[in-house]
């Protein structure tokens, strides 16, 4: 069978499962490009090749599973990435395919080449420059491999035009690639994890994104079930320990509540799974769980003992030593820890309150009466994609997550402008699921070309804007630790929102303009279609508590101080 | 080049990797030690009698992060074995000569 390198390329694609590609095309491209219009991948055209990327990234954190995006060399590779450094940190499968100019001009400045492997390479799992198409039989499946084995990430490849137009005579396919094996606990490595569980008086679980990869939610309930072990959340595992389970203890670290934070200097036993221990989370690390002894669970040898040295350290899938460690459990009741945390839960809440926004948790122009108002409307069927920065935080603290992979939001890269392409990415792979995107007026206006996208495609999304015409992160960190000298931080324009929507194709909803805006807000939600909802709230609103850049997680600020 | 010159003085390491040969794997090792902003003293790589495969022996200083890198390098797809070496480790020590 002769086939030139694109046509290859595109054909590897489809082997692997894959039926949707965002990117943007141009020259170093073009090979590709034709051989996905002889191709049954859909293709989405984004406005912006971060959008693609995000795109991709929206639909590998539902499903999982790895997801491309597609863009052409120079600018089209710079402009992917962010969205593939975003994936790195938050360890998102994701395979980044760039054209690159054809290798005879490869080192001359030929026009739009850049060195996309020396820019791919620190922000990759591994990367590659496709040098033939013969090469492409491997390297295709072996993206596919390292992106989903262990701990996922990110793999790009770069393939040259003369790659791409290189004609081949294939007679052997290779097999579509499956995950390697996951590594399992040693016997010795159980033990020890029971004889520590067991000893523990004050045990907590700290639950992260590698139990969301593992897909193992529902055994490490039952482990915290059995064992008596309450469960802090790190930002990227939020959704795994339903929010309204008694064990649930929400997210940790820098805006957690002060019960959780609390919690975690009291405890005796710290059992990371499937964590990294960041800095957003950990706080100042000596000050980190100082009474605890330390159980670091993680697929990624590299991560035991980088931040905190753990009294053991099981390299591990976390749902295989889960499961392995239920065979054998007795069940644990441990009365007063847990009415401790009880007590300790109740005394010092999550305060849903800002300030300078009404405490009325019905109302909603004050963030969190707008997540009430949200989280009822949509329930738990809806994926709740986030921007960054207040509006994130605040859904992060407040808002009543129920399932894995029902909260998307940029964690470890913190990428402004990720919510909206994030959510059409989630809306395609599950057109069954409505989308809610939690947005800010910063965050949005960095990738809203791609509501015309979402007007495109009639995506199901909501983008909800919640609007103080304000940087409103970087206000608050003025306000509290800069002497209140705001700079920088106001948008001095005050723009419409909802005209913009309407430009672009989507449907806009001015909340600030309306006179019933409970009801027009549940009107504006059940809308068809791709619809904006700008919500006016308070510039001087803060995400409280919070946790000092560098501090330790106990020396935590609350508006009650501040206010 | 102090480094071979200092070689006695400080507390050294060598690293022996096995990697694949092939363009891009130099690239791989140095961007990371750069990146984990992991200072390296001395570099060799030469391919190895099976020319799949390259040695690179790396002379990097100990200090608390060494354990982490070397774990972050055994991660790189193209990295096949990661070997520590004490600095008398006779790849650089014969190379001192060369150096004015």
């Amino acid at each position: 069978m002769k086939l030139n390198g694109a046509q290859l390329t595109i054909k590897l694609l489809e082997q692997q499962g894959i039926t949707r590609i965002a990117g943007i095309p141009g020259g170093a491209s073009l090979p590709l490009y034709d051989a996905l219009f002889a191709s049954d991948i859909q293709h989405v055209l984004t406005r912006h090749e971060q959008g693609a990327g995000f795109i991709a990234q929206g639909m590998a954190r539902v499903t999982g599973k790895p997801a491309v995006c597609l863009a052409s060399s120079g600018p089209g590779a710079t402009n992917l990435l962010t969205a593939v450094a975003d994936a790195h940190l938050d360890s998102i499968p994701l395979i980044a395919i760039t054209g690159q100019v054809a290798q005879h001009l490869i080192g001359t400045d030929a026009f739009q080449e850049v060195d996309t492997f020396g820019l791919m390479l620190p922000i990759t799992k591994h990367n590659f420059l496709v040098r033939s198409a013969t090469e492409l039989l491997e390297v295709v499946p072996e993206a596919f491999q390292i992106a989903c084995s262990g701990r996922a990430g990110p793999v790009a490849i770069d393939i040259p035009k003369d790659v791409q137009l290189e004609v081949v005579d294939v007679n052997q396919w290779p097999l579509p690639m499956t995950p390697q094996a996951k590594p399992d606990p040693t016997a010795v490595e159980l033990e020890q994890l029971r004889a520590m569980i067991g000893a523990a008086q004050r045990p907590v679980l700290m639950v992260g994104g590698g139990v969301v990869h593992s897909n193992c939610h529902r055994e490490l309930l039952q482990m915290a079930e059995s064992q008596d072990l309450p469960a802090v959340s790190t930002f990227m595992g939020l959704g795994v320990v339903p929010s309204d389970h008694p064990l649930h203890l929400g997210m940790l670290g820098m805006h957690g509540a002060r019960f959780t934070n609390m919690i975690l200097e009291e405890c005796d036993l710290l059992i990371g799974a499937g964590v990294r221990f960041d800095d957003r989370a950990t706080g100042k690390v000596s000050g980190f769980c100082p009474r605890a002894n330390i159980i670091h669970i993680d697929i990624d040898a590299s991560e035991l003992g980088k931040i905190k040295r753990p009294s053991l350290a099981i390299r591990a899938d976390i749902g295989s030593t889960i499961t392995r460690y239920l065979q054998q459990a007795q069940p644990m009741r441990r009365p007063n820890w847990l009415e401790r945390v009880a007590f300790l839960k109740q005394r010092f809440p999550l305060v849903c309150s800002a300030i300078g926004s009404d405490v009325n948790e019905e109302d909603p122009f004050s963030p969190y009466g707008l997540l009430k108002l949200l989280s009822r409307t949509v329930g738990d069927a809806a994926t709740i994609v986030t921007d960054v920065g207040q509006h994130q935080m605040w859904a992060a603290q407040a808002f009543p997550f129920r399932r894995p992979r029902q909260w998307i939001s940029s964690g470890g890269l913190g990428t402004m402008g990720f919510g909206m392409p994030a959510a059409i990415g989630a809306a395609l792979a599950q057109p069954e699921r409505p989308v809610v995107c939690i947005s800010g007026d910063g965050s949005i206006m960095m990738n809203i070309q791609e509501l015309d996208t979402a007007a495109e495609h009639s995506l199901n999304i909501k983008i909800v804007v919640m609007n103080n015409n304000n940087l409103g992160l970087v206000r608050q960190q003025q306000s509290l630790f800069y002497g209140g000298r705001l700079n920088a931080t106001q948008n001095k324009q005050r723009l419409s929102f909802a005209a913009i929507a309407e430009a672009m194709g989507a449907s806009g909803c001015d909340l600030g303009m309306s006179d019933d805006p409970i009801a027009d807000l549940a009107n504006a939600l059940q809308t068809p279609g791709p619809c904006l909802i700008d919500v006016p709230i308070a510039e001087n609103a803060m995400v409280f508590p919070m946790v000092p850049p560098g501090a330790a997680n106990k020396n935590m600020i609350n508006e009650v101080e501040e206010a | 080049m102090n480094a071979l010159t200092k070689l006695d003085k400080r507390a050294q390491s060598v690293l022996e990797l096995k990697v694949r040969n092939h363009p891009g794997v130099m690239s791989h090792v140095c961007g990371l030690l750069a990146r984990r902003a992991y200072n390296m003293e001395g570099i060799i790589c030469l391919p190895m009698k099976d020319v799949r495969y390259s040695a690179i022996w790396l002379l990097v200083n100990e200090d608390a992060r060494l354990e982490q890198v070397i774990q972050q390098l055994r991660k790189l797809r193209d990295v096949l074995d990661v070997e520590r070496h004490g600095v008398e480790h006779r790849v650089f020590t014969q190379l001192k000569s060369l150096f004015s």
